[in-house]
């Protein structure tokens, strides 16, 4: 059982093993869908909702069933199988209750199945050790940091759309730049709290 | 032996679970899916090639079961489209609003002048790219039939550099409109009677040393028009379908015989019909 405070376990996840900036997982949706602030906005409170509901069901079922049988292996097949179904979930919920978002989301809703920072979240939950509410407040920070990478970055690609920018790198090629350049910053946060 | 067993069993035990809550939710949470949107989308032909104005034949489908768009919008549907929606939003078909593609430009090879040899891709997007391409006017069209490439009903054909579109075989799809770099191609009305075939802005001098059968500018057809469906706008000629009845008088008066009326003979014939 890891001995990190909640604390350091939330600023962690928020700033300096920020998913998408340090660790690079969700590029996909962090590419594709921060173009536009609101759209930015909904799609990562979708994947917090995911990454939350995931956690919260993945760790129960590794710890009291998956463990205790000797099929601690089966980790990322039933990891993906319950993220799916979760997914799954949340589309037909969206659809019902919530049809502008679940419209603006289009095809992203179901790419955050395979989205490597939701079953990044759960595996690395595991990996690191984290009891439940550990593993939660993680989870909570990881998904606040990559709203914070989505939001951020939205405000760079709202610039860019103004910018004078050279023939060949006009698109995804100055995106990828600017998007490097907002990840190096966030290397200055790496030491805090020892993590 | 038992590991492998207790595997097998937890795993179907867990897709079970889940499969449960998804068909318990998914039947609880069932959004009402309108029938007659089912039911319109399928008449509709699928191409989405929004010629109706509406995204796609999904938005159109929606649109209609809104009550927001009139079936008969659909010209690749054609008459046959028309009638099935119509009947299942139940109300009376009005016909198809059809309308055809048509080139708005009569240089073929021996009327125009080039300004360079272009020795390159043999398409009119590549000619395009090369200093607007070989004619000397950089409105017209180029002739490498990337329009009678992208026609699936074999409508286009392109004869002396000049790209001819064949009225009964186009559906009106708008693939060719698309294609063309010059933007020359234009949907017409399938009731218009006549086109000026130029899309030239250049003033009548310069049009006069590239092409000796575009359009000048000089208003002669407005002057002798009746039915006031001719007028000049930035040196270029244009009929209005609704009140053009075909007389031809504006063809007779044309100095260079850039207006076409179809299946009218001017007195002074030059381009191509």
């Amino acid at each position: 059982m890891n001995s990190t405070g909640l604390f350091p376990i939330l600023i962690g996840g928020l700033l300096v093993n920020n998913f998408v900036l340090s660790q690079f997982l969700g590029i996909c949706p962090f590419l594709g869908v921060s173009k536009k602030l609101n759209s930015a906005v909904g799609m990562s409170l979708a994947v917090i909702f995911v990454m939350m509901m995931a956690t919260a069901v993945t760790w129960p079922i590794y710890t009291f069933i998956l463990v205790p049988a000797g099929l601690g292996y089966l980790q990322t097949v039933a990891f993906i199988l319950i993220i799916a179904s979760l997914v799954q979930l949340v589309e037909i919920v969206l659809k019902r209750y919530v049809k502008p978002l679940y419209n603006a989301l289009g095809i992203y809703l179901p790419l955050i199945t395979t989205n490597c920072a939701v079953l990044g979240v759960t595996i690395l939950n595991i990996d690191k050790g984290y009891g439940y509410l550990q593993s939660l407040v993680n989870t909570l920070g990881a998904g606040g940091g990559f709203l914070l990478a989505m939001v951020m970055f939205a405000g760079v690609r709202e610039r860019l759309e103004t910018a004078d920018i050279p023939e060949g790198l006009k698109g995804l090629p100055s995106t990828l730049v600017a998007a490097s350049l907002v990840s190096i910053t966030f290397v200055g946060f790496q030491g805090l709290f020892g993590l | 032996m038992f590991e492998v067993i207790l595997a097998i069993i937890i795993l179907t035990a867990l897709g079970l679970v889940f499969g449960l809550i998804l068909a318990f939710a998914s039947a609880v949470m069932a959004v009402p899916v309108d029938e007659k949107v089912e039911a319109l989308r399928s008449a509709l032909p699928g191409a989405n090639c929004g010629a109706c104005g509406y995204s796609g034949c999904d938005g159109y489908a929606e649109a209609m079961a809104r009550g927001e768009a009139q079936p008969g919008l659909c010209t690749p549907g054609g008459q046959d489209v028309a009638e099935i929606t119509a009947s299942i939003l139940g109300v009376e078909s009005a016909g198809v609003q059809e309308k055809k593609a048509q080139v708005k430009c009569g240089g073929c090879d021996q009327y125009i002048n080039t300004k360079l040899e272009y020795r390159g891709i043999a398409t009119c997007a590549a000619a395009n790219q090369f200093y607007g391409g070989e004619p000397s006017c950089s409105y017209g069209c180029l002739g490498y039939g990337d329009c009678a490439a992208a026609c699936e009903y074999g409508a286009i054909t392109v004869e002396n550099g000049l790209a001819i579109i064949n009225k009964d075989l186009c559906v009106g799809c708008t693939k060719c409109v698309s294609v063309c770099p010059k933007s020359i191609i234009e949907m017409v009305p399938g009731s218009a009677k006549g086109i000026v075939r130029c899309s030239s802005h250049d003033k009548g001098a310069v049009v006069r040393k590239a092409c000796s059968v575009g359009c000048i500018g000089c208003m002669k057809c407005t002057k002798v028009c009746e039915y006031d469906a001719i007028h000049v706008s930035n040196f270029l000629a244009k009929i209005d379908p609704e009140k053009c009845v075909g007389c031809g008088a504006c063809a007779d008066s044309c100095p260079t015989g850039c207006i076409n009326i179809f299946g009218y003979q001017p007195k002074n014939q030059k381009a191509a019909v």
